[in-house]
């Protein structure tokens, strides 16, 4: 099994949770974090300008089987792109166990 | 005079005195508003304080202390008449005040001016002053200080009789005795406490803060607009229908003349729309109307407004340049304004003249120097002594968790800096 973790635009969620379930990923976690990265965001207060490349962002983590990481992370990379700096990032790594807690199967049978 | 009018005339007052009142939520609100989430306790905690406190100290001596009754030749600076608040014989009936007020509503009224002075105060010290010395400063502050000056003017001191019985300083609700006495204060304050951390950078540049409450900040604005209609509607000291609503008048009028002076001004500088410069044009309007507001025509009342307004925007740059730390805008709001409005009575509407001009020098200097002396001596000896800042560490933690172990917003994460 695969996790796939993207951190995407907050913007762009609805966009990637649409495409997911088009292509039978039903299950994930998401949370907003706060990133530093090449975007930068103009902000002004009071006369003073400054810029901030610390900038919310949305955090999700899908777990799935193996033959499913191709067409997740090509997913992701469709929805969530728009082009300009701040897009964000895909990581994949290996999971070693998962449980459905309600059924206690695991593995395949545990995410699907 | 007739009942009617007399429970008429006391019934304004006393409404008046519950939106002076109310004033206390305005800064609390646009206090916290302006400042970072983990020192919201500790800023609610010090305007509380004030509300409370101050109200004490008023009614233990502060109203006899500012309205002490001078005697005939006296040189009307300092007098006493005793502690507690005791009615006199007639303080029910119309002979009290001219059938304005009953003494009761005289005490109440007068004792919510008081507290607003020292709040002023607590907007600008925000953020890294110790809550002791904060709190030792507001009872010699408001007990003493505020009722001293006060007593100059309103009780029949010195300033108003500058120019013989019928002539002299002239501050119809408090430009100077009420804010700029709270800006001195705050001025005293920042200047001995220093900067917050991170507000200026090695090289001296200027960096923002920014506040984590803004729509707090705007309803504690609006608040303290609602206030001045009593601030100042009830500065008439009767209801007499013209001068009251003339005196709403060119309060709103100027208000509304200030937010949108700053909004013109910092538009034009730093090319944003910043709400939080139109908020504090709208109260450098009210605090330079207050000194003039029964002299104004609705005209005048603009363009003072409207030169609050611009004043707020350059105040506002020159205390950052000057490396001093104002979170809320205090000195810029209460105490450059509170001169443009006091000076301004020499200068527009029914007193305008030379001599007039000068008294309000004269009230302007007398607040400037007693205030500023009496501010230093105290926050100099508690730095001296027990020192007024927090450390560093507390103070980058947060102040709530430091001086109060409490959480302001305990099950509601904000992004904290």
């Amino acid at each position: 099994m695969k996790k796939v973790e993207a951190i995407i635009r907050k913007s762009k969620f609805d966009d990637v949770k649409k495409a997911l379930h088009e292509i039978e990923v039903n299950f994930f976690s998401y949370w907003d974090v706060t990133g530093v990265g090449n975007e930068k965001q103009g902000h002004v207060y009071r006369g003073i300008s400054y810029s901030t490349s610390d900038i919310q962002r949305r955090y999700l983590e899908i777990v799935i089987s193996d033959d499913f990481l191709e067409r997740t992370v090509n997913t992701v990379l469709e929805a969530a792109y728009t082009g300009n700096v701040g897009d964000g990032k895909i990581f994949v790594s290996d999971v070693l166990e998962a449980y459905r807690i309600r059924t206690r199967e695991n593995g395949h049978d545990g995410i699907n | 005079m007739e009942a009617g009018l007399f429970t008429a005339n006391n019934i304004w007052m006393m409404v008046c005195t519950a939106l002076v009142f109310f004033m206390h939520s305005g800064f609390a609100f646009l206090e916290i508003g302006l400042t970072r989430q983990k020192n919201t306790i500790n800023i609610l905690f010090k305007n509380i304080f004030i509300i409370t406190v101050g109200l004490l100290m008023y009614y233990i001596g502060g109203f006899n202390l500012m309205y002490p009754g001078f005697a005939d030749g006296s040189a009307g600076i300092l007098d006493f008449a005793g502690f507690g608040i005791a009615a006199p014989e007639n303080g029910m009936t119309p002979e009290y005040a001219d059938g304005g007020y009953t003494w009761w509503t005289d005490f109440l009224f007068q004792g919510m001016f008081a507290a607003t002075a020292a709040t002023i105060v607590s907007g600008a010290v925000a953020e890294r002053i110790k809550i002791g010395p904060f709190m030792i400063f507001t009872i010699i502050y408001v007990g003493l200080v505020y009722p001293i000056v006060g007593s100059w003017q309103w009780g029949g001191g010195f300033l108003s009789t500058l120019g013989g019985d019928d002539a002299g300083f002239y501050d119809f609700a408090g430009s100077t005795l009420v804010h700029s006495v709270g800006g001195w204060g705050a001025l005293i304050g920042i200047y001995l406490l220093g900067a917050r951390i991170g507000k200026f950078g090695d090289k001296g540049e200027i960096k923002a803060i920014p506040g984590h409450n803004i729509p707090m900040a705007t309803a504690g604005v609006l608040i303290l607009w609602l206030g001045w209609f009593g601030f100042n509607g009830g500065s008439v000291l009767s209801g007499d229908p013209e001068l009251t609503s003339l005196v709403l008048v060119t309060t709103s009028l100027a208000a509304a003349a200030g937010g949108v002076g700053s909004l013109i001004l910092s538009t034009i500088l730093y090319k944003n729309l910043d709400l939080t410069m139109f908020l504090n044009g709208i109260l450098g309007g009210l605090v330079g109307i207050t000194a003039g507001a029964d002299l104004m025509s609705p005209n005048e009342a603009v363009v003072i407004g409207l030169i609050a307004g611009f004043i707020i925007v350059l105040g506002v740059a020159l205390i950052d340049r000057l490396r001093l730390d104002d979170p809320v805008g205090a000195v810029t709001v209460h105490l450059i304004c509170g001169i443009w409005g006091t000076l301004a009575v020499g200068i527009f509407g029914a007193k305008a003249g030379g001599d007039q001009f000068l008294y309000q020098l004269a009230g302007v200097g007398a607040a400037a120097t007693f205030c500023s002396l009496t501010a230093f001596i105290i926050f100099y000896s508690l730095k001296k002594t027990i020192g007024i800042r927090v450390s560093k560490d507390e103070e980058i933690e947060g102040l709530d968790l430091h001086e109060h172990g409490m959480d302001s917003y305990a099950d509601f994460r904000m992004n904290q800096h």
